[in-house]
């Protein structure tokens, strides 16, 4: 275990917790602001890496592909909260479950039918597929270091427009008090629209940067939207410091788990036992840690309503 | 259950349950006992969510995971050798009370949207948790050796005497289920769901109840767990995938949630359903996500939810 | 003097930056009948949750029937004989109304681990309950669905479920909320019947019913209690004159 792999790794950790936050700040909105629960969130996000890597292939321009596939997620997004949503903001959250859990059948196998049940690999253009010096003697995909900088760099955007515009501001107050922004006048139904556009843009981002790491297949939104519940869950519901929070604490535990507890297993166990015991417990680690969480706040770190 | 309408409607859906055995010995389809042999499992699996989502409110989106910590009970002790049914399904049905109770004891003690997050959290976790065990399967599952033994007494190899084993408990359950909802147990459940702050405040301390009812589920579901792996003869993680919990509820909300009846219509619906379309389709799956949702918009109350019920009908 | 049976000491809870209740004192005796008014925003809400079990004290102590209940949950303290109606009304709809007020005995008839007998069948759930019924006058609707119940019959059923618990406090939130003059009347008749046997705390803002009701009246203002004493007291009492009566035309008298 030298410092290399733990550096290594430890970067990893934050390119998937990244992720992980541009998955959990749209949803957190979304269950914040309009109450609702949405399964399909992760629906987005495989449609973002479906769009992007049909994109690439038809334009061979990475670019190019990358902005079309945001569009076209966005516009998917906003279609089905005009069409299907709409109607589920009043309703109670076994509706809202059931019927996005419809929607998730309806989204995985259409992709299904568009592009079969394989997985499909993106390529990177040449100059995103080397590595760079991050520190003297340690080296990291160009890649995933630029994924972890669109990230930061989307979490501190959203950092400024909630707290210093308008909308920001309107999107807080109606995490903390949803009845009160409506009654203060504001078009509602737009506020909830845009939140959830943005919620859509960012389940792509997400989506389209996964393309070239995990394998684009039918249900890989869900995969990663249970670990996206689990953030929000330990960050608290509606709160976007919450959900950077949650995203960097799971995936460095996700990550870590995975790479290092088979090894630290094997000190003590005996190599067969560290075999099962470490992959077992690294998958479990997460839900571990969510259900720690709640046994001493049951809201969240930083739930964006007060108790 | 109430109303003649209802009653009447149970008994027919009953006797025509009985039937299927001798009905497709005549016609020689044994398919038919197969089939209808896992819509019955899976009405035990949606009527043990029924407990506690149609009566008690909580929208548990992890129920498949009794089903599957059931399941692999049977399947585990069958691969280490041990065969006898009773050593089998008892193991199954505490395993799957204690899991409900670990479960349960964190998640009750929140309530919306985090705590049908937290159960979907939890069962993924133990579907993960059977991917990631090389020993049983991993994710290709594995095979069974054979059915549950049952020395002396029955054996389930022969797919008739398991068929009316399988009924047998679905009625037995059907039974305690209607004995507990109106109980004061059920009653106390029932207040939770029409007016939780209300049932605290007339003295109820609801956590101890709900926790309880989630472990009575839990335990329903590990026995339909059990079953399903007999009925397979195949152990697989996918029995504890969330969507399974998806395709339960969906089979409670479709038949009509809060009547223990609707359950089992529900299950038969979707199951039929699902066996007509796959020969149709293999992408069937595309008409069964609208379907879902047309369901959950306009036709909420269910298939027996629309039968004229009792005035006095809770849930 | 007797210790009082409810006895509230340097009660504060805070949302933000606002003290909605700022270090309340307050004793109960028992038997007696208290009615807390004061104008919208005083605090009276966030003191009732606070009492009932729905709000944590930032700090101050409240004491029950001798016993501290600051950091006991409503439903325990609804066990040791404080009931509560609520101020919008919350029943159980889908319920008929003697059921409503059986489920309230049940919660004060030991535990609810039967699994077996109905609950419809214990006589000694439903007999109470019906009886109960009758006396606020609810008898020959026992049968009806909550929900199908008249505004005025519900709040009636509120008070039932209340009483049902044979609670040794009521805590009454706005009861006649809502109600025309007649009922209104009745209900205070009504209650008027328990004064002296059940120690009654009720927040309301219908003059004549604090006015018929109490014995004595506490006064809130700004999450403080300004004035406690006898109606009459309270009437000719400069600060609450121009805190609060001096505002209300219905009051020129």
């Amino acid at each position: 275990m030298t410092l290399f792999l733990v550096l290594e790794q430890g970067l990893n950790g934050l390119q998937f917790g990244v992720m992980l936050f541009l998955m959990a700040a749209g949803l957190t909105l979304v269950f914040g602001i309009m109450n609702l629960v949405n399964l399909a969130h992760g629906s987005l996000y495989m449609v973002g890496a479906y769009l992007a890597t049909m994109f690439v292939q038809l334009t061979g321009a990475f670019v190019l592909a990358v902005v079309l596939a945001l569009a076209g997620t966005l516009l998917v997004g906003v279609v089905v909260e005009l069409v299907a949503l709409r109607t589920l903001y009043e309703r109670d959250h076994l509706d809202q479950v059931l019927a996005t859990f419809g929607l998730i059948l309806f989204f995985n196998e259409l992709i299904a039918i568009l592009w079969g049940r394989a997985a499909l690999y993106s390529s990177l253009p040449a100059w995103l597929s080397g590595h760079i010096q991050v520190l003297p003697g340690v080296r990291y995909p160009v890649y995933r270091a630029l994924v972890i900088l669109v990230g930061l760099a989307v979490a501190a955007l959203l950092w400024v427009v909630v707290s210093r515009t308008r909308l920001g501001m309107l999107i807080r107050a109606g995490a903390s008090n949803r009845t009160m922004v409506a009654a203060l006048g504001v078009n509602i139904r737009l506020l909830y629209t845009v939140v959830f556009g943005f919620g859509a843009a960012l389940a792509g981002l997400a989506g389209l940067m996964a393309g070239p790491i995990y394998a684009v297949q039918p249900g890989m939104g869900e995969q990663i939207l249970i670990q996206v519940f689990v953030v929000i869950v330990i960050g608290g519901i509606g709160s976007i410091r919450g959900a950077l929070v949650g995203s960097v604490i799971v995936g460095m535990v996700d990550t870590l788990g995975r790479a290092f507890l088979k090894p630290m297993l094997a000190t003590f166990l005996s190599p067969s036992a560290a075999d099962t015991a470490g992959p077992a417990l690294a998958s479990m680690l997460i839900y571990m840690l969510m259900a720690a969480v709640l046994a001493f706040r049951p809201q969240g770190l930083f739930p964006a309503r007060g108790i | 259950m109430g109303s003649p309408t209802r009653v009447v409607v149970l008994g027919l859906g009953l006797l025509l349950l009985a039937g299927v055995p001798p009905a497709a010995a005549v016609f020689n389809q044994p398919f038919y006992v197969d089939l209808f042999r896992r819509v019955m499992i899976f009405a035990i699996a949606a009527l043990s969510l029924d407990l506690i989502l149609g009566y008690g409110g909580m929208v548990s989106f992890g129920h498949a995971a009794y089903l599957g910590v059931g399941a692999y009970a049977v399947g585990v002790l069958m691969h280490h050798g041990i065969h006898n049914g009773f050593v089998q399904w008892t193991l199954a049905v505490v395993a799957s009370t204690l899991v409900a109770l670990a479960i349960g004891a964190v998640s009750i003690r929140t309530s919306g949207v985090y705590f049908i997050m937290i159960t979907l959290a939890f069962t993924q976790m133990l579907y993960y948790l059977g991917i990631s065990v090389e020993e049983y399967g991993g994710d290709d599952g594995m095979r069974l050796a054979t059915r549950s033994q049952f020395p002396g007494l029955m054996d389930l190899k022969n797919p008739t005497v398991f068929y009316y084993l399988v009924l047998g408990v679905l009625l037995m359950f059907l039974y305690i289920g209607h004995r507990l909802v109106n109980a004061r147990f059920g009653m106390v459940i029932r207040a939770a769901k029409s007016n939780e702050p209300r049932a605290r405040a007339i003295g109820f301390s609801l956590y101890r109840y709900k926790l309880t009812a989630f472990a009575i589920a839990g335990a329903m579901c590990g026995v339909a767990g059990a079953l399903l792996v007999n009925q397979t003869e195949y152990l697989t993680p996918e029995f504890m995938h969330w969507t399974r919990s998806g395709e339960i509820m969906f089979m409670v909300i479709l038949g009509g949630m809060g009547t223990l009846v609707g359950p089992i219509i529900g299950a038969a619906v979707f199951l039929l359903l699902e066996d007509v379309l796959s020969a149709w389709t293999v992408h069937w799956q595309i008409i069964l996500g609208p379907f879902l949702i047309l369901v959950v918009l306009f036709a909420k109350r269910g298939l027996f939810g629309l039968l004229p019920g009792a005035a006095s009908r809770n849930g | 003097m007797a210790e009082p049976l409810l006895a509230i000491r340097g009660l504060t809870k805070s949302f933000g930056g606002l003290r909605a209740t700022d270090g309340v004192d307050l004793d109960v005796l028992e038997g007696e009948t208290r009615a807390i008014i004061g104008p919208n925003g005083a605090g009276k809400t966030t003191l009732i949750g606070q009492l009932a079990g729905d709000l944590r004290p930032d700090a101050g102590a409240i004491r029950f029937a001798g016993r501290d209940v600051t950091r006991l949950g409503t439903p325990v303290r609804s066990r040791l004989g404080l009931a509560r109606s609520f101020q919008i009304t919350s029943i159980f709809r889908n319920f008929s109304a003697l059921d409503n007020v059986a489920l309230a005995v049940q919660a004060h008839s030991g535990h609810s681990f039967r699994f077996w007998r109905p609950a419809h069948a214990e006589r000694a759930l439903r007999e109470p309950a019906r009886a109960v019924l009758e006396s606020v006058g609810l008898g020959a609707r026992a049968d009806v669905l909550a929900a199908n119940l008249a505004h005025g019959e519900q709040r009636q059923l509120e008070i039932a479920m209340a009483l049902a618990a044979k609670p040794r406090l009521l805590l009454l939130d706005e009861p006649v909320a809502g109600m025309g003059l007649e009922e209104s009347q009745r209900m205070v008749r009504f209650l008027g019947a328990f004064k002296g046997r059940v120690t009654i705390v009720l927040v309301e803002h219908d003059m004549d019913v604090v006015f018929s009701l109490a014995d004595r009246i506490s006064v809130m203002v700004y999450g403080r209690i300004i004035a406690t004493g006898t109606p009459e007291e309270v009437r000719g009492n400069e600060q609450v004159r121009k805190a609060y009566l001096g505002e209300d035309a219905a009051l020129a008298c």
